[in-house]
């Protein structure tokens, strides 16, 4: 039996994590020690959780009064509960990886590094835990803030460029949009708490809330909404670890973990239904969602076609949320998870091809399944289960959200899924052909062998991971459930 | 000692310290006995508060009873002023021995009674009710800040005081002549008496021209927009600890007064109903928000940047008193005292990196990072304040100056709010990149951490930023009392 | 005609007001600069001691069979803001001169415009 500890512990133990980290510049086995220990105990914290959770017991705790009447307050719902099982589990599979490759990479500033990357995990539980939209704010920022380091981790002039695009987009949607809409919120019903069922029925007009909807979904530019997603591809000049954990998990789901949140828990799905702008959201997404796919096809630098892949991906998510049925809600909040073994599968991978073989092109693959086997296979693996195929984990999460459109009786939501699909075999197949089926060329060195061990078990785990999930989608399928009940 | 019997020597202490401090010898006693002085009058002006948020605080002057005698007469507003000038002067004070030994090697006994002049100028503009009693310690503190700025080590700074010296004399005219005319037409210089008499003859062209000549002599010394020309020269050559003081303070109290005039003496029915004046200062904060913002994001200077920032700023609160609503007012307030954290660090941060490098352009300050990781730290962590990242102060202003604005309907003031923001988040963002992203060149010299003393107060001040980000209870407390006593409610009776 | 005589005292303040602030506008010579503000200023005083006038009234002295006195407080005030005015004098001349020093000019035109601080440190050396 874990011990219980209190909601605000939980978030506080990786900025504490990241604190003893930062002090142990310099000493590297003490870091290590340090980031090993935080991932472990958040990971033992948050199942801590879920015992109890699931016995029906409810904590909410008011952790900080920020102004009159507006709290720092945590609660723990289902979907929160989804969020945080994902991010510290895989936390917990990234720390070797991270230790690993920035270890093999000859990367400097590690400290730095990994205090960041601390903080940005309990920005993320910050995200998952809030209780009203003020608490999700300020924990967003954290976490846009506390990454850019991350992203210009090399300080070339073209990881600041990518960086500063990073930056920018990230903080000028939530200020621009997120903000106001937050304050229109709470001027227009005197309350920024989250409930199941939503708050703004009946306070506010359908036509005023659609306003709102839309200031949200671009405010939460970690959706990475069309025209708002240019952000993500720029983070790719980050160190793979970063795109890994962040910018497949942690920051991604954040925002896509936002819409959700924000769907049910401010809007109400009956509410939204009567919002005459939520078809528009909708369409933007079901866009994005094809649009960039169609991007990711072309782009033959790798972590440049997870990136659109992602963008993509997270429109699913988006789609399932303003679908505004059960079934597509539970579908997102499915996907939400599916997706991140899968895609933080793909990273894990890219990576550890570039560590072993210095090769970042689609198009230098070939030949490479045969030298790196586990690497390639788990890519395979981690594709399916992006794409969808069983018996990986994506398909429950497609079958769910493409049953809600249907209910919705969304034709072209439905057709834009399909051809999403087959886009997603058509990019995120070849690169495994040609790792497999094409031979090596001639005159390329024989020497390249599987990246170090450090970073090759934790991409089969999360393989093995996105498998399992195939078999146990039922958790996240009550949990999702649950917010309904 | 009755608090009421205390107040008038928040004012009398620094005034009287600094006729003993211009003697002394030396450098040390002449900053002890300043800081002494300073803190006193700090103690005191704390005291004060609590006692004047309920009812206001009448000190009559030689016991002649107000409208004949001057008072000095303090409630929420301009206690919370009071506060906030003095506190702000002590933790300049802080940082100022090591950088004022290297800026002013000789004779700090001048400067620092100087400087204490400009403060107990400050403080008696925000304590007194009295319309000419306001001139007077204006050109005292005006006159004490020309001289401090003209103390800039190069040649520039002489020019720069020179030019603040026509504008800031052409203001306080101006300010005059607003008050000759209110005197004219209703025989009081006492605030509070004007307040009453003026109603009987409001409807009149002297009056009228009254109220504009004491805005455009306030915006003068507030640097709104079109008139802010002084304040960059000003605030870039003067000596660091001067620029401090200043930025905390002195655009603060100018607000302060003009907030006076327009709701105590003016009532708001008359600035903003009879005549358009919240039209007009929307019109000009958002001009000044724009274009401060705008020229910031291109300095090379990097106190010139702070100082066209601060522009942007005073926009801020003029735009929170221009809405004319409790919401808007409060806003302004907060931002008023947050802004002065802000500001303060920053250039405490500016000028402790121009202390140890000797040059605060954007392109020497490449790689600093590294080298002086506590101060850019502090500049980064009061960046992000101004730029308004939650549980900073910088945070709180803007969340209710969105909030006044959303509550008034303006919604296009809204995006102007949050695009300013942005512009914020640039020119931050340039310093920081040039500190922590850039490698630093070969041809810059490597410099150490700089000494504590300078880094202590920084921190303090970055210390404070965060705490009235996450505990607002005195700030927006002290700031919606303050809206409350300038809208006419929440006073009640002189003196208990 | 009346009219402009009964307000005498208002054109003159208006006339002398303008000229000072034309010359402050419009000279670059600092010394004309400070010439101008202080006619602006005395432009002020008189609209205040001329606020203090009652028609018919005498001077303020207390005395037998005098009933109505003109105001002296105009006068006080005056008094003191003449002081401030002679302080800002001193400083801006004070300023003047160490302008001159500085610069060997006090013509405002571009003054310091082509100062940069190469330049500034270029100059230190050489007088060293």
């Amino acid at each position: 039996m874990l011990p219980q500890i209190s909601l605000a512990g939980i978030v506080l133990i990786p900025f504490l994590g990241a604190v003893a980290i930062a002090l142990a510049a310099g000493r590297a086995r003490l870091r290590n020690i340090f980031c090993w220990a935080s991932s472990i105990i958040f990971l033992l914290a948050v199942l801590g959780q879920v015992a109890p959770f699931l016995e029906g017991e409810t904590s909410r705790q008011v952790a900080w009064q920020l102004l009159p009447e507006l709290t720092i307050a945590f609660q723990l719902e289902p979907l929160g509960l989804v969020f945080l099982l994902l991010s510290s589990s895989l936390w917990l599979l990234a720390t070797p990886y991270a230790i690993g490759y920035m270890a093999h990479g000859g990367y400097t500033n590690l400290s730095r590094f990994f205090a960041c990357y601390a903080i940005a995990l309990g920005a993320a539980a910050g995200i998952a835990l809030a209780d009203n939209l003020l608490t999700m704010f300020v924990f967003y920022e954290i976490l846009s803030v506390s990454t850019y380091p991350l992203v210009a981790h090399t300080g070339t002039s073209k990881a600041r460029r990518g960086a500063r695009v990073y930056l920018a987009l990230l903080l000028m949607t939530s200020i621009c949009f997120w903000l106001p809409a937050m304050i229109w919120v709470w001027a227009s019903t005197g309350s920024i708490d989250f409930a199941a069922g939503g708050i703004l029925e009946g306070q506010v007009s359908p036509a005023v809330a659609g306003w709102m909807l839309v200031l949200f979904m671009f405010g939460t530019g970690k959706a990475a909404l069309m025209p708002f997603h240019r952000w993500l591809p720029a983070a790719m000049v980050a160190p793979t670890p970063v795109s890994a954990l962040l910018h497949a998990v942690a920051v991604v789901k954040a925002g896509v973990f936002v819409v959700l949140k924000l769907a049910l828990y401010v809007f109400g799905i009956d509410f939204l239904r009567e919002i005459p702008l939520t078809d528009f959201v909708l369409y933007v997404a079901a866009f994005t969602m094809l649009a960039a796919s169609l991007i990711a096809m072309h782009q033959d630098n790798l972590k440049a076609r997870l990136a659109y892949s992602t963008v993509s991906q997270l429109s699913y998510i988006v789609v399932g949320a303003m679908l505004a049925t059960q079934v597509a809600a539970i579908g997102g909040g499915m996907h939400m998870v599916m997706h991140g073994y899968g895609k933080i599968t793909l990273f894990f991978c890219a990576g550890a091809i570039y560590l072993a073989s210095k090769k970042t092109l689609v198009s230098e693959l070939d030949g490479l399944g045969r030298r790196m086997p586990f690497t390639m296979g788990a890519f395979l693996l981690g594709a399916l289960c992006v794409i969808g195929i069983p018996p990986l984990g994506g398909l429950w999460s497609k079958w769910h959200l493409v049953t809600g459109a249907f209910d919705a009786g969304h034709g072209i939501v439905l057709v834009a899924f399909l051809v999403s699909t087959l886009l997603n075999i058509a990019y995120l197949l070849p690169p495994v052909l040609r790792a497999f089926l094409k031979p090596l060329p001639a005159g390329e060195s024989s020497s390249i062998k599987e990246a170090p061990w450090l970073c090759v078990v934790p991409l089969t785990l999360t393989a093995a991971g996105a498998i399992a999930l195939f078999f146990f989608a039922g958790i996240p399928y009550g949990l999702m459930e649950a917010v309904f009940e | 000692m009755n608090i009421v019997d205390l107040m008038p020597f928040s004012v009398l202490v620094p005034l009287i310290a600094s006729a003993v401090v211009a003697m002394l010898p030396g450098r040390t006693l002449p900053w002890a006995l300043t800081f002494l002085a300073t803190l006193i009058s700090a103690v005191i002006a704390a005291l004060v508060l609590p006692a004047a948020t309920d009812v206001t605080l009448s000190y009559p002057f030689g016991n002649w009873p107000p409208p004949i005698g001057i008072e000095y007469r303090v409630d929420a507003a301009n206690a919370f002023v009071a506060l906030l000038v003095s506190g702000m002067a002590t933790l300049a004070l802080l940082w100022a021995p090591i950088s004022v030994n290297r800026e002013v090697p000789k004779r700090q006994g001048p400067f620092y009674a100087l400087f204490l002049l400009a403060l107990s100028g400050l403080l008696g503009i925000t304590l007194t009710g009295d319309a000419f009693n306001v001139f007077v310690f204006l050109e005292i503190s005006s006159l004490a800040t020309y001289a401090l700025v003209a103390y800039g080590s190069d040649r520039r700074a002489l020019l720069a005081a020179f030019r603040y010296l026509i504008m800031g004399t052409i203001g306080a005219t101006f300010l005059l002549i607003g008050i000759a005319f209110l005197y004219m037409m209703t025989g009081t210089l006492n605030m509070a008496d004007m307040a009453e008499r003026l109603p009987e003859v409001r409807d009149t062209r002297s009056v009228r021209a009254a109220l504009a000549f004491i805005i455009v002599g306030l915006g003068l010394k507030l640097a709104l927009l079109p008139l802010h020309l002084w304040l960059p020269n000003a605030y870039a050559y003067a000596p660091n600890f001067v620029t401090i003081f200043l930025a905390g303070t002195a655009t603060k109290v100018a607000l302060y007064v003009m907030l006076r005039f327009i709701f105590t003496v003016f009532a708001p029915d008359y600035s903003f109903v009879v005549l358009p004046l919240a039209t007009v200062l929307m019109v000009l904060a958002v001009a000044g928000m724009f274009a401060g913002s705008w020229v910031a994001m291109f300095q090379v200077h990097l106190k010139r940047m702070l100082a066209y920032s601060s522009v942007a700023q005073v926009g801020y609160m003029v735009l929170g008193v221009s809405l004319v609503t409790a919401a808007g007012l409060t806003a302004a307030f907060l931002h008023l005292f947050n802004h002065a954290l802000i500001k303060t660090a920053l250039f405490m941060a500016i000028g402790t990196v121009m202390y140890q490098t000797g040059s605060a352009k954007i392109d020497d300050l490449r790689g600093l990072g590294r080298q002086m990781p506590w101060t850019m730290t502090a500049f980064a962590l009061a960046g992000l304040s101004i730029i308004g990242v939650p549980t900073t102060a910088g945070f709180i202003s803007k969340w209710y100056l969105i909030l006044a604005a959303v509550e008034s309907g303006a919604w296009w003031l809204v995006g102007l709010i949050v695009l300013t923001s942005m512009m914020a988040v640039v020119y931050v963002w340039r310093v920081i990149e040039a500190a922590w992203m850039t490698e630093r060149p070969a041809n810059l010299p490597m410099v150490r951490e700089a000494p504590l003393g300078l880094l202590v107060p920084t921190w303090i001040l970055v210390a404070l930023n965060f705490y009235f980000g996450l505990d607002t209870r005195l700030t927006v407390g002290a700031a919606s009392a303050a809206a409350e006593v300038m809208l006419g409610s929440g006073v009640s009776g002189v003196n208990p | 005609m009346s009219t402009v005589l009964s307000f005498f005292n208002y054109w003159v303040v208006v006339a002398l007001m303008m000229i000072g602030f034309y010359c402050v506008i419009a000279r670059g010579n600092m010394i004309k600069k400070i010439m101008g503000l202080n006619l602006f200023q005395t432009s002020v005083f008189i609209l205040f001691v001329t606020s203090g006038k009652v028609t018919g009234g005498s001077t303020p002295i207390l005395r037998e069979g005098v009933e109505l006195y003109s105001n002296p407080l105009p006068h006080v005030i005056v008094l003191t803001a003449i002081v401030v005015g002679v302080a800002i004098t001193a400083v801006g001349l004070a300023l003047a001169v160490r302008i001159q020093e500085a610069y060997g000019t006090i013509e405002d035109d571009h003054l310091g415009d082509d100062d940069d601080d190469e330049r500034l440190a270029l100059e230190a050396r050489q007088r060293r």
